[in-house]
């Protein structure tokens, strides 16, 4: 197998972008990813993107994005993991690189959302869940995780301010990213009394929605050593799953795809979680971010918010996580959101991190979760020297 | 969803009928034909009684579309009896009352209207078991079906 260098990145702005459209984002971020790469073409496209049909009436992204960007008639297609539809086609374009049979890929993660009417958009993102038999009964996505952190609270004795270091974390560190959607720090208080979404989750525990578009360039990394100073490596790139309700799931507050997927990169790339030096993890919730610190093996189970009241999750703590500010403050533009957390993995190796740079980072690691987790995306990164 | 998609799911949203693994004996709902226990055939038909218990629940304020028009309203992963956990809306009770371990008991009722031309969706919600209620201090539930 080869191994697999990123040598480019590319991020737009995230929030309400009215002016530009789902394509305009796309080739904006493509753009600037070829740019950082000083490369001027691909041998492949690969689009990470959750919900264009239901949001923007459009499919057929591979084509369209190919087309606009003006790549020519390369191979070009869209990948859909839900939520983790971004790390899904980074994980495709580092199997044709690694394959042998590409060495010049464009990776894209875009999603258009603040276009649509609010209840549209929540029944679409609803759809990753079970049709049939979640969102048939009228949940919504937030509402499925509002029952998860109910459990949480109960299990393991906690109450729900106990989660707030999760969401003041994020907001802090998304004062020093200029893409973030919010350039807001906020208090306990705020937590306290943010309004109710889905009891018990609020506004500030969950992220709202958000347009966005990211881009990375892949190549061999014989290409990338003969090339380019700043590339930065993949060290493993795992997918894997688990049942998709809630409901049919052996133990809801396990969640057995963040676990396997994890452990299966460490494996692949030969280090364990101590050896990680930042960890960009999918915070949907803030449930969410403590449920992967404890499948990803950072704490025992119903112990994952214990790392945010310690600090942690800081810049300069033992597992620095959401360190541009989260899927919470960033911003999560869906099937863009798992090709942001491995631009900004890169920005951490190449100390381009700016006032957010995590002292020393030489190993990354960037999950990537589909719904409620029935699908999660791990990959690990290393710096070059 | 359109009409015919509704027949497949019928019997199993207004009867609770699931399947048993021959295999395992695990009991499933919703049924799935293939055991995801031990992925052997069950295919044998199971009839949930419809007694179980609040594992988890939440309120949805921001509905989903076709659903706008009933939120607020509760919804819970509720334990089965006979093992499984399923999704569903309770009725009949304040949200502020719902509590881990409430016993419940399915019912029939109207989950949605598709639209002015669409079918009305009937299926199963969760209410407080009758039986074990205290009927000093709670009033009789709602006869009418919503």
């Amino acid at each position: 197998m080869e191994d697999v260098a990123i040598i480019g990145i590319g991020q737009t702005k995230i929030g309400e972008q009215w002016e530009r459209s789902l394509r305009n984002l796309a080739v904006d971020a493509i753009q600037a990813a070829l740019k950082d790469a000083a490369v001027d073409h691909a041998e492949a496209l690969y689009v990470g993107n959750t919900l264009a049909g239901e949001f923007t009436a459009q499919q057929h992204l591979g084509a369209l994005l190919a087309d606009w960007a003006s790549l020519g008639s390369i191979e070009a297609l869209r990948v859909e993991a839900a939520s983790a539809s971004g790390a899904a086609a980074i994980h495709m374009g580092h199997m044709a690189v690694a394959s042998g049979q590409l060495s010049l890929v464009v990776v894209c993660g875009v999603e258009k959302m603040t276009d649509t009417d609010p209840a549209i958009e929540r029944g679409a993102l609803a759809s990753a869940m079970d049709a049939e038999y979640e969102a048939m009964q009228g949940l919504s996505l937030t509402a499925s995780s509002a029952l998860l952190m109910r459990r949480y609270m109960y299990e393991y004795k906690v109450c729900h301010e106990d989660f707030a270091p999760f969401a003041i974390n994020a907001h802090k560190n998304a004062l020093g990213n200029p893409y973030a959607q919010f350039h807001k720090a906020i208090t306990l208080e705020d937590f306290k009394r943010a309004p109710v979404v889905a009891d018990p989750i609020t506004m500030l525990d969950s992220a709202p929605v958000a347009d966005g578009a990211a881009a990375l360039v892949l190549c061999s990394g014989e290409l990338a050593r003969r090339s380019c100073s700043k590339a930065v490596y993949i060290r493993a790139s795992v997918v894997a799953t688990d049942r998709l309700a809630l409901h049919s799931r052996r133990d809801p507050l396990f969640l057995q795809a963040a676990y396997v997927s994890a452990h299966k990169a460490y494996l692949q790339a030969g280090i364990g979680p101590s050896d990680i030096d930042l960890f960009e993890l999918h915070d949907a919730s803030t449930l969410l971010a403590a449920l992967s610190l404890e499948a990803c093996g950072f704490a025992p189970r119903g112990k994952g918010i214990r790392l945010g009241q310690e600090g942690q999750i800081d810049l300069q703590g033992s597992i620095p996580i959401s360190t541009m500010g989260g899927l919470k403050a960033r911003g999560d533009p869906l099937g863009a959101t798992g090709v942001y957390q491995v631009a900004e993995l890169i920005q951490h190796l190449r100390g381009e991190a700016g006032a957010n740079q995590v002292r020393n980072a030489r190993i990354g690691m960037a999950q990537n979760i589909g719904g409620n987790g029935a699908t999660a995306i791990t990959h690990i990164l290393e710096a070059p020297y | 969803m359109p009409t015919p998609a509704h027949w497949e799911s019928q019997r199993c949203r207004t009867g609770l009928v699931g399947e048993v693994c021959k295999e395992c004996g695990a009991r499933l709902f919703p049924p799935r034909d293939i055991c995801p226990h031990c992925a052997e055939p069950a295919q044998t038909v199971f009839r949930f009684r419809g007694n179980g218990e609040v594992y988890s629940y939440s309120v949805v304020h921001y509905a989903p579309a076709g659903y706008e028009t009933y939120a607020p309203y509760p919804v819970a992963l509720v334990k089965l009896e006979e093992g499984p956990l399923i999704t569903a809306q309770l009725t009949d009770v304040d949200s502020a009352d719902v509590r881990i371990g409430m016993p419940v008991e399915m019912v029939t009722r109207k989950i949605r209207e598709e639209g002015q031309s669409g079918v009305i969706v009937y299926g199963y919600k969760f209410r407080p078991r009758l039986d074990t209620l205290d009927k000093e201090s709670h009033s009789e539930p709602a006869r009418h079906l919503a």
